[in-house]
């Protein structure tokens, strides 16, 4: 389908659904290394934001991302709250008012949710966070946007990249946040941000992939 | 009206009980708590609605310290910050502080009417106590960065020193440990008081200083004169207590 305000919100509802479905495996993550909420945090956090995506009222893609990023801010409670509040109002600035989001808008919304991570969690590539995840897909997306690729192709770029940034985690020795308590002990196990990361990231390329 | 105060914790209970112990000693104080989520019952965790509305009934015009506990509640504090206009956040200081001991030190120094600045300052310093290095590894990020550390620097000079009785009842409590550590902190000398920064209001007000007993006080620098006259008129008035 096209990266309009419709596929927006498919893209926000399937990120409840997905994270409902890896709620647990979620949290087994956050356990290793964590604090073992960010399968409940997350989980609730998109359920919010879905009832609000109930009542309307989104007539553009940034308006269903800016809605996404407002609602994670006050209800997911850790650390994901305000990373991808951030990460989503970044997103929604990026793409402007633009009913629609073309290859070039893509990139473009992926960078600023990037930066907005880098900026937020103050973190950077290597220290076991979801930048390890951000960074491959936003070089992914740029690499396939200059190749040519449709917007659907850049976003299966960036999802693929960063599942792959997710697992390339797991040997690293955390740097940020909680898990940086455990420093070596952490090594072994995947950042659990990385890993919802991917998820958000394949949720917006199978939601871009569909007939409508 | 004095500087208000914004208590960020993961935890409600905290937030509050932070509030409730700063409070003993600044009770004209404005504290508001934002601990736990948005959502009823409250979990663990930090909500920028929370943050947002805290800040609102904190502030009377003279500016708002926010003191934060660890991670996503620094997080959601700058977040807070970003939304609002420059005006605003021009009067809010977010300084790095522990979080129990520089919401004593901030409320103590905001209930003697000091300014934004003094007061984030205060927060800041309320940790020199504390041995940043024997931490390692959990004060490694900067995320909880001692206040400025304040090594006596080696002195030729020897020190002004003076030693008094303190004569009125409460000692030095809350009220004359702010306005001692805030005059020092004004004047240029290094000043210890009873083998602690006299600068501090929160080491200050450790010593328990009573009725009786005596308050040493060591000076260098260039106003350390001035420093130790200071210190022996306000022991000697007893603090204007008597």
């Amino acid at each position: 389908m096209a990266l309009n305000a419709q596929w927006a919100e498919a893209w926000i509802r399937e990120c409840s659904q997905v994270l409902t479905e890896h709620r647990s495996e979620l949290i087994e993550l956050d356990r290793a290394i964590g604090d073992a909420d960010h399968g409940e945090n997350m989980q609730r956090g998109f359920a919010a934001v879905v009832k609000k995506l109930d009542d309307g009222g989104q007539d553009t893609p940034a308006a269903v991302l800016k809605l996404t990023a407002m609602t994670l801010m006050s209800t997911v409670g850790g650390a994901a709250g305000p990373l991808y509040g951030t990460a989503f109002l970044r997103a929604a600035t990026a793409v402007g008012d633009a009913a629609e989001i073309d290859p070039a808008a893509v990139v473009a919304f992926l960078t600023a949710a990037r930066d907005g991570v880098v900026a937020r969690g103050k973190a950077e590539t290597g220290d076991k966070t979801m930048i390890d995840a951000w960074t491959p897909a936003v070089e992914a997306a740029e690499t396939a946007q200059a190749a040519g690729a449709s917007s659907l192709e850049v976003l299966e770029a960036a999802a693929n990249a960063a599942q792959a940034g997710a697992l390339a985690t797991e040997p690293l020795s955390a740097r940020k946040g909680r898990a940086s308590y455990l420093g070596e002990r952490s090594a072994g196990h995947r950042d659990p941000g990385a890993q919802s990361t991917a998820l958000i990231l394949q949720a917006a390329a199978d939601t871009a992939g569909r007939e409508q | 009206m004095t500087v208000g105060l914004v208590i960020v914790s993961h935890s409600s209970k905290i937030a509050e009980g932070v509030i409730e112990l700063a409070a003993q000693m600044a009770p004209g104080v404005r504290m508001q708590a934002a601990g736990g989520t948005s959502d009823s019952p409250s979990r663990i965790g930090t909500s920028l609605e929370k943050v947002q509305s805290a800040l609102e009934e904190a502030e009377q015009g003279d500016g708002v310290v926010v003191l934060t506990d660890l991670g996503s509640a620094v997080m959601t504090a700058e977040m807070t910050l970003e939304f609002l206009s420059p005006d605003a956040r021009a009067r809010i200081r977010l300084p790095q502080a522990a979080l129990v001991e520089g919401a004593v030190a901030a409320a103590v120094q905001a209930e003697s009417g000091g300014t934004v600045d003094e007061v984030a300052t205060a927060a800041e310093r309320a940790i020199v106590s504390i041995d940043p290095e024997s931490l390692e590894p959990f004060v490694s990020h900067g995320a909880a960065a001692p206040g400025p550390s304040a090594p006596l620097e080696e002195s030729t000079e020897p020190p002004v020193t003076g030693a008094w009785t303190l004569p009125n009842k409460m000692g030095l409590h809350a009220r004359p440990a702010a306005v001692i550590a805030r005059a020092l902190t004004d004047l240029d000398a290094e000043v210890t008081i009873n083998g602690v920064d006299g600068k501090s209001v929160m080491l200050l007000m450790s010593l328990a200083l009573g009725e009786g007993q005596e308050l040493r006080a060591e000076a260098t620098g260039p106003q350390a004169q001035e420093a130790i006259e200071y210190i022996g008129g306000e022991v000697k008035a007893g603090f204007g207590e008597i």
